[in-house]
C-alpha cells in the first residue's frame, strides 16, 4: 500500500490520473473501517485532507458550492438556513466523532443506499461536481447512483464539491433506524418543498438498491396540490392526499431483506415518514405564508 | 513513511509505519500512548476519541498519514490541556495566577494522590462513573470538549453529545452525573 | 419476617475511615481516567510478535487439507501452528466438559472456529500469512435448532462423548438435560381456575464487553511461559493452559492484566493458549489483540432459548401450578451449558411459591456459536418468560399484575422446586411495593416551548415522530438469581493479608487472584482491610497465580466469597497482631487478657473503646501474614431424575418498574425510566452497588430493545458480527434508573452482604417487554422486540 498526499487539487487529480485505483480518502468514516477489519487493501490511499478548499463552502444566489469534505458538524452548525433537510440528516449521522470527520463528498463517493446525505440531497435537487485532469461535469444527482456501492465517476475523476439548490421551502429529513443514536439507517426519507415551482421532490434511503426519488408520489402530489390550489389558499393537505403520497412512497421503495430490518418494515416505514414528513413540510410552508400575510 | 506532528503539545515522530495503520494504532503502539482504547476500530464506540486539530474524532478511523502535522490531544494530555485552557480563560473571573494554582478538590479520596487531574477526569473518579473504564478515555475527552463548548449543558445536550461513546458497564447514571458535577464546579470556579 | 426495609443492623468496626458501608472511591480510578491503566490490550514488550487466528468460514465441515506452506514463506513470519503442531497429549480444553480443540482437528463445528495461528512482526504480516493459508473443507449439514439436533438421522455434533453428562441424556445433541418435579401438576391443574400457556423466545445476546480479547504471552528462561490476560478466573485458565502446553502449572505463571469489562464473556479461554503456543515455539513475547469482528467469534454468548410456559391459578390468583420446558442452545462446544441449565431450571419459577411443578431444561449441542456464561445465566431467560406468564395470567383474571405477583410472592422459608427452603431475607413483594411506590415519570417530557425534543423521543436524533404515534406503556417484573456457584461446586475463594509498618504508618496488603473486570471487588477489599483492620493504607497487589485461587468472577460471587476469604484472613491477621500486642504489652493493662479488643484508627482499643497501644508500636519490625481459604457452605447437586436437592447458597432478588413511549406506527422505542428496586443484603460501597444494579439494568434494556447475534438459520454463520449491526444501547437510549436499595442481612453471608451483580440484569428486560406490551396491546413473545414485531412487517 502506498499512502499519496497531494498538497494541492491539481496534484490530487494527477495522482488519481495515473493511479485510477487509488482510493481517495477523507474523513475516513467508511474507507478505515474497510481497512481496519482487513476488507480493502487498496494499491494506493489518497489523502485529500490537506487540500483546504475541499472543506469549504460558498453560499450563492441559487445554490450552495459545498466543498467535497466540509464535515457535517459544520452542515448542521452552519448551514441549516440555506440546507435545512441536509442539515437535518447531518444530524442524524454516525455520531458527533463521525459527523465531525464525514463529509457529503465521502457518502456519495461510496455510494451506499445507506447514505445519510442521499434522500436530503435528492429531494432539494444538487449536482456533483466532478473533476478529473482531462476536464471538470457537473452530474445530476438524480443520475450519479448507478448501483449498490456504484456511481457515476469515471476512475480518473474525483468529487470536488457538491452544488445544492438552497431551500426555497421547508424541508424534512427522518430516518429510522433501532437505536436512538449512532444508527445506519433501516430507511430514511428526505422531502423538500419548492414554493417556487410549485413542487415536491423526495428521496429514498435504504430501501432500493440505490438511493431514490419515490417520483410517481411527487408526481402525484404535484398534481393534487395544483389541483387543489393548495399553494394559494395554504389549505390542510387532506388525509387521504397525505395517505396516497404515502403508499406511492412505499410504493418507489425495492427493499432487501437484511439484518437490519425486513424489506415488508422498510416499505411500511418510508410511508410513515412520507406522512409524517409531508405534513411537518406543509404545516410549516402553511405558518409561513400566514406569518408572510400578517406582515403584509 | 514516517510521520510527525504532535501529540499533547510534544513533537513526535513515527518511522516505518505502515500505511493503512490508524492514528490509533501508531499512538498506542508507536508512542508508548495507550489511553485512547481500541474497543471496535470501526468508529461505533468512541472509546479512541481524541481531539485533532481541537475537534473531537474517533482516531481508529484517522489514517496514521493523516495526523501528518496536525496536533492531537489524548487523555493523557487532558490534565495539561485543562489547565491551559483555565489560564486562557482568565476573564471568567479566575485570574492567571489563581487558574495556574489550580487544584483538583472535592476529592475524599484514596486515589489520585500526587496526580493532578483535569476537572472532568476528577469528576468520573468522583460520581463512580469509572468501572472497568475501558470507555473512559474517550468519555472524558468528548465530555471535556463538550463542556468548553457548552458550560452548562441539559441532560439532553449531554446525551446527545455523549451518544458516540459506548459504555457497557455503567448503564450511563454515574457517567451523567460526572459530567454534572464537573459543569458544577467548573461554574462555580473551583 | 423483615419486609418493613429497616435494615438489619450488623455490628462490625465502624472508627476507621474508609471502610465498609462507605462509598470509597476506585483504587484504580485515578489511572483509569489518565489513560495509564495497563488493559490487556496495551501490554508492550520489546521485539515482541503479533499472534493472528485463522478461523473456519463455515460453521460445520470436515477438514480435507490445510496448506501453510505459502503463510510460512512470508517475510516477518516467525511460525504457523495447526493442530499437529500441538506439542502435547491433552489437544482440548473446557470449563467442565473438555470437548474443545485448541485448534480444529479434522472438523469444525461452528463459524469462526480456530484452524490456525500465524506469529509475525506486524500484525498486518500476521493478518496477510494468515489469509495465505489454504483450508479446504468439505461442508457437513448444520445442527441449528432442538428439531435438527434431534431428528433421527440427525449427525451428531460430537461423537463418542464420554464426559459425565453422556450417559443421563436423551441424545448425545444434548449436552445435559435437567427435569424438576415437585408436587403433583395433573391433580393441582385440576384445582386452576385458569391456565395460561406461552412460548417465548430469547435471542442470542454478546456480553460486549469494550475491552477486546487480548494479551501478552512472555516465555521464561525455565521454559515456561508467563500470561498477562485479561480474565475472569485465572486459576481456572491456569488449569486449562498447562495440560496443553505440556507444562507443569507452577510453569505458566499469569498475572491479571487490566479487563475492559467481562460480564460471562472471559470465563471461557479465548487467546490465551494461542499465545503461550506461540510464544514458545519461537521464543519470543507474543501479543495477540482481537478486532471487534473477531471478537464476536472468540467467546461464547448469552444462550438463546425457546421456552414453553403453562401457569395455573385460582380464581383468586393463587398459583396453582407450573410446567415447563427450557430448550437452551448451547453452540457447539459445552462450555457452561450444565451449570446454566441447573439455574434455569432450578429457577425456572422465578421468585414465587407453587407447590406444584414440572420443569425441564435442556442445552443442545448445535453448529451455532458456543453459548455459555453472561450475566444471569439461565435465569435470565426463564425470568422473561414467567414474567409474560404472570402478566398473562393477570389479565386472564383481571387482577393487577403487581397484585398478582405479591399474592405468590415467595418469602424467607418458601420451598424452591428444587426442594430447598430459602433461608434468608426474600422480600419479593416488597420489593414490588417500593418499585411501584416510586414517583412516576412527568408525561410527554419531550415537550418544549420550542417544539418537540427528538432526542427525548423514540427515534431519537433520527427525527422520526414529533410525537405523532406515541404512547406510553408501564410494565413490571421481578425475578430471583443464586449467588454463587452452585450444585455442590467447591466455591472457594483465597486470600493472602499481611500487615506491617511502612514509613511509620500500619499498612494492611491484600493479595488475591480476583479478578477485577470493573464490578470495584478491589475497592471493596481495601474497605474490608480497613474495617477488620483498623489501617487507613490498603495496598490491593495486583491479582496472580503465586496466591492460590480466588474462583470466578461471576455469579455474583466475589465480594460475598473473595469478600469473605479477605474477612477472613483479616480476622486471622488481627488475632496475631493482638496476640503480638499481649506479647508485648499485655502485662501493661488488664483489658489486655479481660475485654473484647479490636483494632481502629490504627490502634488496639477495647470495645468501650479505650485505646490500648498504637498499631506501629504493636507491629514494630514484624510483619504479620496469613494465606488462608475459604469457602460459603456446601451445596449439593440437583438429583438427575427429580431435580431436588440444596443446590443453591444464596438468592438475590431486583424488581424494575419500566416506563416506555413507543412510535407504534413505526415501532420504535424510547424507555424513559427503567426503575429499579434491589435487596443487597449490605451495601458494602453504595456508590459501586448503585453502577452495578444501574449498568446490569441497561444490558437488560439492551437485550428487550436491540441486543441479537443473528444466526443464519440455513448455514449457522453469524450476519452481524460488529458494532455496526450488533447494536447496544447508547446513552440517549439508556433512562434514568432510579434505585431503592433494601438491605436485609443474610445472617450466613459476611457483613449479611448479598451478590447482587446479575438480579438487575434479570427483571429489567421482562419489565420493558412488559411496558410494550402495555403500550401497544401486543402478545410480544420474543425478546428483543423488533420494529417489525410492533408493526405486522416480520
Amino acid at each position: 500500500m502506498d499512502f499519496l498526499r497531494p498538497a494541492s487539487w491539481e496534484e490530487a487529480l494527477a495522482a488519481k490520473a495515473e493511479h485510477p485505483a487509488a482510493v481517495p480518502i477523507a474523513g475516513g468514516t467508511d474507507v478505515m473501517v474497510e481497512i481496519n477489519f482487513d476488507h480493502r487493501r487498496p494499491e494506493y490511499l489518497m489523502d485529500l485532507g490537506r487540500i483546504g478548499d475541499l472543506e469549504e463552502w460558498e453560499v450563492g444566489e441559487e445554490s450552495v458550492r459545498l466543498g467535497a469534505s466540509v464535515p457535517y458538524s459544520k452542515i448542521m452548525e452552519h448551514l441549516r438556513a440555506e440546507l435545512p433537510g441536509l442539515a437535518l440528516a447531518s444530524h442524524t449521522v454516525a455520531s458527533p466523532q463521525i459527523r465531525n470527520r464525514g463529509g457529503v463528498g465521502g457518502n456519495l463517493g461510496t455510494a451506499s443506499p445507506a447514505g445519510d446525505a442521499h434522500p436530503a440531497l435528492l429531494a432539494a435537487g444538487a449536482e456533483v461536481e466532478a473533476e478529473s485532469v482531462r476536464g471538470t461535469r457537473r452530474i445530476p444527482i438524480d443520475a450519479f447512483y448507478t448501483g449498490v456501492k456504484r456511481n457515476a465517476l469515471e476512475p480518473d475523476e474525483l468529487i470536488r464539491a457538491v452544488h445544492i439548490k438552497k431551500a426555497d421551502g421547508p424541508q424534512q429529513f427522518s430516518k429510522v433506524g433501532t437505536r436512538n443514536a449512532m444508527v445506519i439507517a433501516v430507511c430514511a426519507f428526505g422531502i423538500a418543498l419548492h414554493p417556487r415551482t410549485r413542487t415536491v421532490r423526495t428521496g429514498i434511503g435504504s430501501a432500493a438498491p440505490t438511493p431514490v426519488r419515490a417520483q410517481a408520489a411527487e408526481e402525484f402530489l404535484n398534481a393534487a396540490l395544483e389541483e387543489g390550489g393548495f399553494w394559494d389558499n395554504g389549505k390542510i393537505i387532506t388525509p387521504s392526499v397525505a395517505k396516497r403520497f404515502a403508499d406511492l412512497c412505499a410504493g418507489a421503495c425495492n427493499p432487501i431483506d437484511d439484518v437490519r430490518g425486513t424489506a415488508s418494515y422498510r416499505r411500511h416505514a418510508v410511508g410513515v415518514m412520507a406522512r409524517r414528513t409531508l405534513t411537518w413540510t406543509w404545516e410549516s410552508y402553511r405558518g409561513a405564508r400566514r406569518t408572510t400575510q400578517g406582515a403584509a | 513513511m514516517r510521520i510527525d506532528f504532535t501529540v499533547n503539545g510534544r513533537p513526535q515522530e513515527a518511522d516505518d509505519v505502515w500505511e493503512g495503520e490508524s492514528l490509533l494504532y501508531v499512538l498506542r503502539e508507536r508512542l508508548g500512548l495507550p489511553g485512547s482504547k481500541n474497543a471496535c476500530e470501526q468508529g461505533e464506540c468512541g472509546s479512541c476519541t481524541v481531539r485533532l486539530d481541537g475537534v473531537p474524532v474517533c482516531s481508529c478511523l484517522v489514517a496514521a498519514g493523516q495526523a501528518q502535522g496536525r496536533e492531537v490531544v489524548t487523555v493523557e494530555g487532558l490534565a495539561d490541556h485543562a489547565r491551559q485552557r483555565a489560564c486562557s480563560t482568565g476573564a471568567r473571573g479566575t485570574s492567571l495566577d489563581e487558574a495556574k494554582a489550580w487544584q483538583p478538590q472535592g476529592a475524599d479520596s484514596q486515589t489520585g494522590e500526587g496526580t493532578e487531574l483535569s476537572p472532568i477526569q476528577q469528576a468520573f473518579i468522583d460520581a463512580g462513573a469509572v468501572q472497568c473504564g475501558f470507555c473512559t478515555p474517550g468519555l472524558l475527552v468528548a465530555a471535556d470538549e463538550m463542556l468548553e463548548r457548552n458550560p452548562s449543558p441539559s441532560d439532553a445536550d449531554i446525551r446527545e453529545a455523549l451518544s458516540g461513546n459506548l459504555c457497557r458497564c455503567t448503564g450511563y447514571e454515574k457517567i451523567m452525573d460526572a459530567v454534572r458535577l464537573a459543569a458544577a464546579r467548573q461554574s462555580e470556579g473551583v | 419476617m423483615p419486609t418493613n426495609g429497616v435494615p438489619t443492623k450488623i455490628t462490625q468496626g465502624s472508627g476507621t475511615r474508609g471502610g465498609i458501608g462507605e462509598s470509597t472511591l476506585r483504587p484504580d480510578g485515578t489511572l483509569k481516567v489518565t489513560g495509564e491503566f495497563a488493559y490487556s490490550s496495551d501490554m508492550w514488550h520489546e521485539d515482541m510478535l503479533w499472534g493472528q487466528i485463522l478461523r473456519s468460514t463455515v460453521a460445520h465441515a470436515e477438514i480435507v487439507s490445510i496448506d501453510t506452506g505459502e503463510a510460512l514463506a512470508v517475510p516477518g513470519v516467525y511460525a504457523v501452528m495447526t493442530y499437529d503442531d500441538l506439542p502435547a497429549e491433552v489437544k482440548h480444553y473446557g470449563l467442565e466438559i473438555q470437548d474443545t480443540p485448541v485448534l480444529a482437528h479434522g472438523k469444525v463445528r461452528h463459524h469462526g472456529e480456530p484452524v490456525a495461528v500465524v506469529a509475525a512482526d506486524h500484525p498486518e504480516t500476521a493478518r496477510r500469512a494468515a489469509a495465505k493459508i489454504k483450508v479446504e473443507y468439505r461442508e457437513l449439514p448444520v445442527i441449528t435448532d432442538e428439531a435438527s439436533a434431534l431428528a433421527p438421522d440427525a449427525v451428531l455434533v460430537h461423537e463418542n462423548r464420554d464426559d459425565h453428562h453422556a450417559g443421563h441424556v436423551p441424545h448425545p445433541n444434548v449436552v445435559h438435560r435437567q427435569p424438576i418435579v415437585r408436587g403433583d401438576v395433573a391433580a393441582a391443574r385440576e384445582r386452576a381456575d385458569v391456565i395460561v400457556e406461552g412460548e417465548y423466545t430469547f435471542g442470542m445476546q454478546d456480553q460486549a464487553f469494550l475491552g477486546p480479547e487480548s494479551g501478552l504471552a512472555v516465555p521464561e528462561e525455565d521454559g515456561g511461559v508467563h500470561l498477562y490476560v485479561a480474565t475472569q478466573w485465572l486459576h481456572s485458565d491456569l488449569r486449562q493452559i498447562a495440560p496443553v502446553l505440556g507444562l507443569p502449572e507452577d510453569k505458566v505463571r499469569m498475572t491479571l492484566a487490566g479487563v475492559g469489562g467481562a460480564f460471562g464473556g472471559r470465563e471461557d479461554l479465548s487467546m490465551q493458549i494461542h499465545a503461550c503456543l506461540l510464544a514458545l515455539r519461537t521464543g519470543k513475547p507474543v501479543k495477540i489483540v482481537y478486532n471487534r469482528f473477531e471478537s464476536f467469534f472468540g467467546h461464547v454468548h448469552r444462550h438463546p432459548a425457546k421456552l414453553f410456559y403453562e401457569h395455573g391459578a385460582t380464581a383468586d390468583g393463587r398459583l396453582t401450578h407450573v410446567k415447563c420446558r427450557i430448550v437452551l442452545d448451547g453452540g457447539a462446544y459445552a462450555s457452561a451449558s450444565p451449570a446454566v441449565v441447573g439455574n434455569a431450571s432450578s429457577l425456572g419459577v422465578g421468585p414465587y411459591a407453587v407447590d406444584d411443578v414440572d420443569i425441564e431444561a435442556v442445552a443442545l449441542y448445535t453448529n451455532n456459536p458456543p453459548c455459555g456464561a453472561m450475566r444471569g445465566f439461565g435465569a435470565v431467560q426463564a425470568c422473561f418468560a414467567y414474567e409474560a406468564q404472570m402478566d398473562r395470567l393477570a389479565e386472564k383474571l383481571g387482577m393487577d399484575p403487581v397484585e398478582l405477583r405479591r399474592r405468590n410472592a415467595m418469602e424467607q422459608g418458601t420451598l424452591l422446586p428444587t426442594g430447598q427452603a430459602v433461608d434468608s431475607p426474600a422480600p419479593v413483594a416488597e420489593l414490588l411495593r417500593r418499585v411501584k411506590a416510586m414517583p412516576m415519570p412527568p408525561e410527554r417530557q419531550w415537550e418544549s416551548s420550542e417544539g418537540a425534543d427528538v432526542r427525548q423521543l423514540p427515534g431519537g436524533l433520527s427525527n422520526t415522530t414529533h410525537g405523532e404515534g406515541v404512547v406510553r406503556g408501564v410494565g413490571y417484573a421481578v425475578g430471583i438469581k443464586n449467588v454463587g456457584f452452585s450444585e455442590g461446586f467447591d466455591d472457594y475463594s483465597t486470600a493472602r493479608v499481611r500487615m506491617e509498618v511502612v514509613g511509620g504508618e500500619p499498612v494492611a496488603t491484600v493479595h488475591t487472584a480476583m479478578a477485577e473486570v470493573g464490578q470495584g471487588g478491589v475497592t471493596v477489599h481495601a474497605q474490608i482491610a480497613r474495617t477488620e483492620l483498623g489501617v487507613t493504607q490498603v495496598t490491593i497487589h495486583p491479582a496472580d497465580t503465586r496466591v492460590g485461587s480466588a474462583g470466578s468472577t461471576s455469579a455474583s460471587r466475589q465480594t460475598y466469597v473473595t469478600g469473605g476469604a479477605v474477612k477472613n484472613a483479616c480476622e486471622l491477621v488481627r488475632a496475631k497482631v493482638l496476640e503480638l500486642g499481649r506479647r508485648r504489652f499485655g502485662s501493661h493493662h488488664p483489658a489486655w487478657a479481660t475485654a473484647e479488643l479490636l483494632l481502629e484508627g490504627g490502634k488496639v482499643v477495647t470495645d468501650g473503646g479505650e485505646v490500648l497501644a498504637d498499631l506501629v508500636d504493636v507491629l514494630g519490625e514484624e510483619a504479620v501474614e496469613v494465606e488462608e481459604e475459604w469457602r460459603h457452605r456446601p451445596t449439593e447437586p440437583f438429583d438427575l431424575r427429580t431435580g431436588q436437592g440444596n443446590g443453591h447458597v444464596q438468592y438475590s432478588f431486583a424488581a424494575h418498574r419500566a416506563v416506555v413511549e413507543v412510535d407504534t406506527e413505526l415501532g420504535l422505542v424510547k424507555v424513559i425510566e427503567l426503575a429499579c428496586a434491589q435487596d443487597v443484603g449490605k451495601a458494602l460501597n453504595p456508590l459501586s452497588v448503585a453502577g452495578q444494579i444501574q449498568g446490569g439494568t441497561t444490558q437488560g434494556l439492551g437485550v428487550a430493545v436491540m441486543e441479537e447475534i443473528v444466526v443464519d438459520p440455513k448455514t449457522a454463520k453469524v450476519r452481524n458480527p460488529s458494532f455496526t449491526d450488533y447494536l447496544i444501547p447508547t446513552i440517549l437510549d439508556t433512562p434514568t434508573i432510579p434505585l431503592d436499595v433494601l438491605e436485609l442481612a443474610d445472617d450466613h453471608a459476611p457483613y449479611g452482604l448479598r451478590g447482587i451483580g446479575e438480579a438487575p440484569t434479570l427483571s429489567s428486560t421482562p419489565a420493558v417487554l412488559a411496558a410494550i406490551r402495555d403500550a401497544t396491546g401486543l402478545p410480544l413473545t420474543k425478546t428483543p422486540v423488533r420494529p417489525e414485531h410492533l408493526t405486522g412487517t416480520v
